[in-house]
């Protein structure tokens, strides 16, 4: 009897400070999440609530929220800052090079995963040889080549630049999607009288929707916020994406400091939302290139 | 006949495209970098063989000597400090998401959101919060009280590159937690629990069962943050400018490159050094192609099946 009383509250006596250790412990990570998530989020807070203040607000009370949201700053920037002209031509850039990258990868990537020749393999080496390579290392060469194709201020030398260096990176994970499609499939398409065409375009593509989508978030966001080759590529105004238009926007309004953050506020808004909204494609496409390598 | 010879190399069509892109756009230019760098240049024409001329110039002549080993040394420190913070501060929050505890999701999905930021915003941003006399940075430090600490960060040489770097690794430091965190949903949890149950402490269990398997992971985000923290460029050139003021103190490869091999020619000084330039994008290619084969090779040693 006594020594069963004994273990019981030896029980309690154990159990409880282990219980209240676990909650201190609980506390401590969460409040350091918490700080954590404050340093991430804070200075981005800040942009937003800028945005909306008068320079004078900003100077006097630069944490305080705005004394009024009005969309005036929103406006300016995108009438007279041309950003309109801008965010046109990052989309128009952006797109062209995903639909580019697609084709070009998808079928050359079907050939390495689907059939048996020769120079496969050292193909396949030759297309991941540049996962490691930074094109930009290659840049006065290619700039030369733009210039002589007369491609220099176009926006055709950023497509091509973009969609070549987008090749290895997706190839390496197309090739992975292809290679697991059954053979069986294959056939079927042929005994259903499929050319070989056919049976990528209508038969096999489609099945590799998936990987489809992971290549066009890894490539996207890069080009959407590159800044190097729009800085060498690009001279013309009209021509000029995002990035390379804030900093045109940053010299000419540099007093402004309301306008400069809702400047950079337009500029971030598209991929945060298109990141808030689907997370999880946004998380698995930008880490499938690292950890499938 | 034509018809059956293409359907039997309907492959040959296949790469093609691929190949031709992939070849004239980005091989073509990377492999005549070298080809460059042999070269005396005068501006955009090239003039006689030059040997390694170039390559001595960067390496051993003033100026480029003192701003090519110290760019170098720079790009070091931007590296070893971010892979410092990624594998410490990265992996133990990765670790401890894996938990999925309430909230944690949210979290997670916060501390990524710097990364969908472009450098060009992140390099203005920064700039106006560090700004000395109105950035929001140092007013802060009023509010709290540390008012001694106020200083103009971004322009003195002693903390001009750390600030930097620590705004890179605001960005960055999202992106390996997931990439950690994808890995570690990849090992089976048998193996946790097995090592529970065999007794080991929570710390064993990392160190001996967790580690190893994500080594490859590890060593993979090691690889791409070194190939990334040696291409750096926008941010220094944003905050810092071309020059990586004060008195190059935040210069780096990439903005030494960026100066030698177009010039001043966007504020109207010298053009650009294409031959010197491209010894310079040479060495880098060297250091990186190294680095990365050494690396690829060491993880593939040391391979854990399971």
């Amino acid at each position: 009897m006594a020594t069963r009383l004994d273990l019981a509250a030896e029980r309690k006596a154990t159990v409880a400070p282990r219980r209240w250790r676990a909650a201190v412990g609980k506390v401590l990570i969460y409040g350091g999440l918490t700080l954590l998530a404050l340093i991430f989020v804070y200075p981005l807070f800040l942009m937003v609530i800028t945005a909306f203040k008068s320079t004078r607000e900003i100077f006097l009370d630069p944490f305080g929220l705005p004394s009024r949201w009005s969309l005036e700053p929103f406006i300016t920037v995108w009438r007279r800052a041309n950003f309109s002209t801008y965010f046109r031509n990052s989309v128009l850039v952006t797109a062209a090079s995903t639909v580019l990258v697609l084709t070009c990868s998808s079928l050359a990537a079907y050939a390495l995963g689907r059939y048996r020749f020769r120079l496969n393999n050292a193909l396949y080496i030759f297309f991941l040889a540049g996962i490691m390579i930074p094109i930009r290392l290659g840049v006065l060469p290619l700039f030369l080549l733009m210039r002589n194709l007369n491609l220099l201020d176009t926006h055709w030398s950023l497509i091509l630049t973009y969609a070549a260096s987008g090749m290895p990176m997706s190839v390496f994970l197309l090739t992975g999607f292809f290679r697991t499609l059954p053979r069986e499939l294959e056939y079927a398409a042929r005994i259903d009288g499929c050319s070989e065409f056919q049976t990528f375009f209508r038969v096999m593509l489609p099945l590799v929707r998936p990987g489809l989508a992971t290549v066009t978030i890894v490539n996207f966001v890069p080009w959407w916020n590159d800044f190097f080759f729009p800085l060498l590529f690009i001279q013309s105004d009209e021509l000029k994406t995002i990035p390379l238009g804030m900093t045109i926007f940053f010299g000419q309004y540099m007093t402004d400091w309301g306008l400069l953050f809702a400047g950079m506020l337009i500029a971030s808004l598209p991929l945060l939302l298109l990141y808030l909204v689907m997370s999880r494609q946004f998380i698995e496409g930008l880490t499938a290139g690292a950890v499938k390598g | 006949m034509v018809r059956r010879w293409m359907e039997r190399h309907a492959y040959i069509f296949f790469l093609l495209p691929g190949l031709v892109l992939y070849g004239v756009f980005m091989v073509y230019p990377l492999a005549s970098s070298l080809g460059y760098s042999l070269f005396h240049w005068d501006g955009l024409i090239r003039g006689p063989f030059a040997g390694l001329e170039n390559f001595k110039t960067v390496l051993t002549r003033s100026p480029y000597q003192a701003r090519f080993w110290g760019a170098l040394s720079h790009n070091v420190l931007f590296f070893v400090t971010t892979f410092a913070i990624q594998t410490t501060l990265g992996l133990a929050l990765a670790v401890l998401f894996r938990k999925k505890w309430r909230g944690f999701g949210f979290f997670q999905t916060v501390y990524f959101i710097p990364y969908t930021l472009s450098m060009v915003v992140v390099g203005f941003l920064w700039l106006l919060l560090l700004n000395p006399t109105w950035g929001a940075f140092n007013q802060f430090l009023r509010l709290i009280g540390l008012g001694s600490w106020v200083q103009p960060w971004l322009g003195q040489t002693e903390t001009a590159l750390w600030t930097i770097i620590l705004v890179n690794a605001w960005r960055w430091l999202g992106f390996p937690i997931l990439v950690f965190l994808a890995g570690l949903q990849g090992i089976p949890e048998e193996l946790h629990e097995a090592a529970t149950v065999d007794g080991a402490t929570g710390w064993q269990t990392f160190r001996h069962v967790t580690l190893p398997l994500l080594a490859p992971v590890i060593g993979m985000m090691t690889i791409l943050t070194f190939i990334w923290d040696f291409n750096a460029f926008e941010l220094v050139f944003i905050m810092q400018g071309s020059s990586g003021n004060p008195y190059y103190s935040t210069d780096l490869l990439g903005t030494l490159f960026y100066r030698t091999a177009f010039g001043d020619s966007t504020t109207g000084g010298e053009p650009g050094q294409i031959g010197i330039a491209s010894a310079i994008a040479v060495l880098m290619l060297i250091i990186i192609g190294a680095v990365s084969i050494l690396g690829v090779r060491q993880m593939q040693k040391r391979q854990v099946e399971y």
